[in-house]
């Protein structure tokens, strides 16, 4: 028994990644960050609106929170559809109430089958686009030409219903192709949101022109403590803060971090879930140096600081 | 020396040897309980070869999700992890994917300069051992530690198998490549192996003096927080928890414990709090020996191992 000789061969071996798409760099190594008026702690809270199809094709693999069951799979459909008629609403007065920004991932289909909620959260923050629904996924070996095709109609979709000019991505279940970053860059996004490898944004290179990468953290995720590692709502509220305070410490020390708070309005938005989010809201708040902000402006602030090679 | 007919049931890798009722193992100054930190400081390709035994990814190329966290961990979490450790005068036991050597010299340089042990965790966390004829195996684990002589030059003592992925053969070679380059320095202790709270002795094909270092699954932050999905703080109260117990006992005679970490589980933002907070605690007792795995391993050939042997001779081999 023996593998192939490529299995003991490193090509890639040398200074840096394994890549092409960004440099290596430590976030300590860096030049610190300034976020306006002095704030240590940028705030970037995205709220996903989602629509899971009943008929979910699962190709080549089902969404996060996606049907589970024999067609018609009733309950996980209606539950996810909870989160776009009462939820999301919830967390709408949670956020304004304490003049909190946001911004809302959508998925493209969603401004077809919901315009009046399309409508709303427009007018409540920013604009992003999420793929066009959560069972069509961006992966790789994927057509290209289908894959330029979604990507088209999901940013002309939302910038048409929202009147924005659209420029952030979140990729449904945050996968990609190989060729999405090109995609989204020739489709005129500026950002994309889906490697959590950093608490700041870095620059992201594509072979169609340069791409910022803002970082939404899955670690303290609603869905991912909650629905994946089944956390109780009191936990997800410790580690959240405890996530908070840890980035508002080592600001005051080293230089502006990101806290980014990814919250789904199915999940957070039940009757009592939806007091754990006020809870969380109301300690960040709390915090000296905080900044809520939507991440366009995050973007444009951290890229106004760059050096310009 | 001939190699036994290979042993599908058990690996034979050492005797039961109940605990209680064995010599009594002391410690440096007296201290009850040896305790390490092993920080795993790893490399995952984004797009390896495929392994027929193995999957690296499950999502096909590129899997962006558990690359970009790994990534973190690199970019982000080492520094926050090195600190805390700095704070609570513990050495780092690094266990190394040496390509990172090569990819992130970095973060070598800052724990050489920090005297922390580098062992071999293989080359990549995504090649696995799975598949290799054992003049493969043995290549890689050679060139794993020429690689961590070369950037730090450290003679490699310890060895956890790239992604806990094993032959039959992984500690035999292990133990004579260490020889083969270090003499005696080299080669003398596996992380692999998680049957006891005290160092054991390792039958070899080489006859070699060999150790297992109890390292723990159960402590590990990634078994913790992925596969068990504990909660950051509950994972702090195990800490304690399993400290308590090894502390108690290591009044009779003297324990081993390991928190194996990652830079992309423990040194996440809403995690380190109740990891330092354990540290504080632990290293807060009298009677600790805050250790590395090479010392522990050191210690226990130098002053334990003939006896243990000799209690077990009966039923060894």
């Amino acid at each position: 028994m023996s593998l192939d000789r490529e299995h003991l061969e490193y090509p890639q071996r040398t200074y840096g990644m394994d890549h092409q798409r960004y440099d290596w760099s430590m976030l300590s190594d860096r030049k610190p960050v300034v976020w306006p008026d002095g704030h240590k702690l940028a705030l970037w809270i995205n709220v996903s609106l989602q629509h899971f199809p009943l008929n979910q094709r699962g190709i080549p693999f089902p969404p996060p929170g996606g049907m589970t069951m024999p067609y018609p799979d009733l309950r996980h459909f209606t539950l996810r559809d909870y989160g776009n008629r009462v939820g999301i609403y919830r967390v709408l007065d949670a956020l304004t109430s304490r003049g909190m920004q946001a911004s809302f991932a959508v998925n493209g289909q969603l401004a077809q089958r919901t315009p009046e909620l399309l409508r709303t959260v427009a007018e409540a923050g920013e604009i992003i686009a999420h793929g066009w629904n959560m069972d069509s996924p961006h992966y790789g070996g994927m057509d290209k030409e289908e894959e330029r095709q979604l990507i088209a109609q999901t940013l002309g979709s939302l910038r048409e219903a929202s009147g924005q000019a659209v420029t952030g991505w979140l990729s449904p279940g945050r996968n990609e192709s190989e060729n999405t970053p090109e995609l989204l860059a020739e489709c005129g996004v500026a950002y994309l949101c889906d490697w959590v490898n950093d608490d700041l944004p870095y620059p992201f290179a594509t072979d169609a022109g340069p791409l910022t990468a803002l970082p939404l953290t899955t670690e303290i995720e609603d869905r991912f403590v909650l629905q994946n590692n089944l956390h109780s709502e009191d936990s997800w509220v410790e580690q959240v803060c405890d996530a908070c305070d840890l980035l508002h410490e080592e600001a005051s020390r080293e230089g502006g971090r990101l806290l980014s708070l990814s919250l789904h309005p199915w999940l957070v938005g039940q009757p009592h879930r939806i007091g754990k989010l006020e809870t969380i809201l109301d300690h960040l708040q709390s915090k000296d140096g905080v900044w809520s902000a939507t991440p366009g402006d995050i973007v444009a602030c951290w890229q106004a600081q760059q050096d310009t090679k | 020396m001939a190699a036994e007919p290979v042993k599908k049931e058990d690996p034979g890798y050492y005797d039961y040897w109940a605990y209680r009722n064995r010599p009594r193992i002391t410690w440096p100054g007296g201290a009850r309980i040896a305790f390490w930190v092993a920080p795993n400081i790893e490399f995952y390709e984004l797009n390896p070869p495929a392994n027929p035994f193995r999957k690296a990814w499950p999502q096909p190329y590129p899997a962006i999700q558990g690359y970009g966290i790994r990534d973190y961990g690199n970019r982000v979490g080492h520094q926050r992890q090195m600190e805390v450790l700095d704070r609570y005068g513990i050495r780092g036991s690094i266990s190394l994917s040496t390509a990172l050597c090569d990819h992130h010299p970095e973060i070598i340089e800052r724990c050489a300069e920090r005297n922390w042990e580098f062992f071999s965790h293989g080359i990549y966390n995504t090649r696995y051992t799975y598949g290799m004829s054992e003049e493969q195996e043995r290549e890689m684990i050679r060139d794993s530690m020429e690689s961590i002589h070369k950037h730090t030059g450290q003679k490699c003592a310890g060895y956890l198998a790239p992604a806990l992925s094993h032959s039959e053969v992984t500690l035999d070679l292990f133990a004579e490549v260490g020889t083969e380059l270090f003499g005696d320095e080299g080669g003398l202790y596996t992380c692999d192996l998680f049957h006891d709270d005290q160092p054991t002795p390792i039958h070899l094909r080489s006859g070699k003096r060999f150790v297992s270092v109890p390292y723990s699954l159960e402590m590990n932050d990634t078994i913790a927080f992925v596969v068990n999905k504990v909660s950051p703080r509950r994972y702090g109260q195990m800490l304690r928890d399993c400290f308590d117990r090894l502390y108690a006992e290591g009044a009779e005679s003297g324990t081993v414990m390991c928190i194996p970490t990652h830079n992309y589980q423990v040194s996440c933002p809403h995690r380190l709090r109740a990891f330092e907070e354990a540290l504080e605690y632990i290293t807060g007792h009298s009677d600790v020996w805050v250790s590395t795995g090479r010392a522990i391993a050191q210690y226990y050939l130098d002053h334990h191992y003939d006896s243990s042997r000799l209690a077990t001779a009966g039923e060894s081999s």
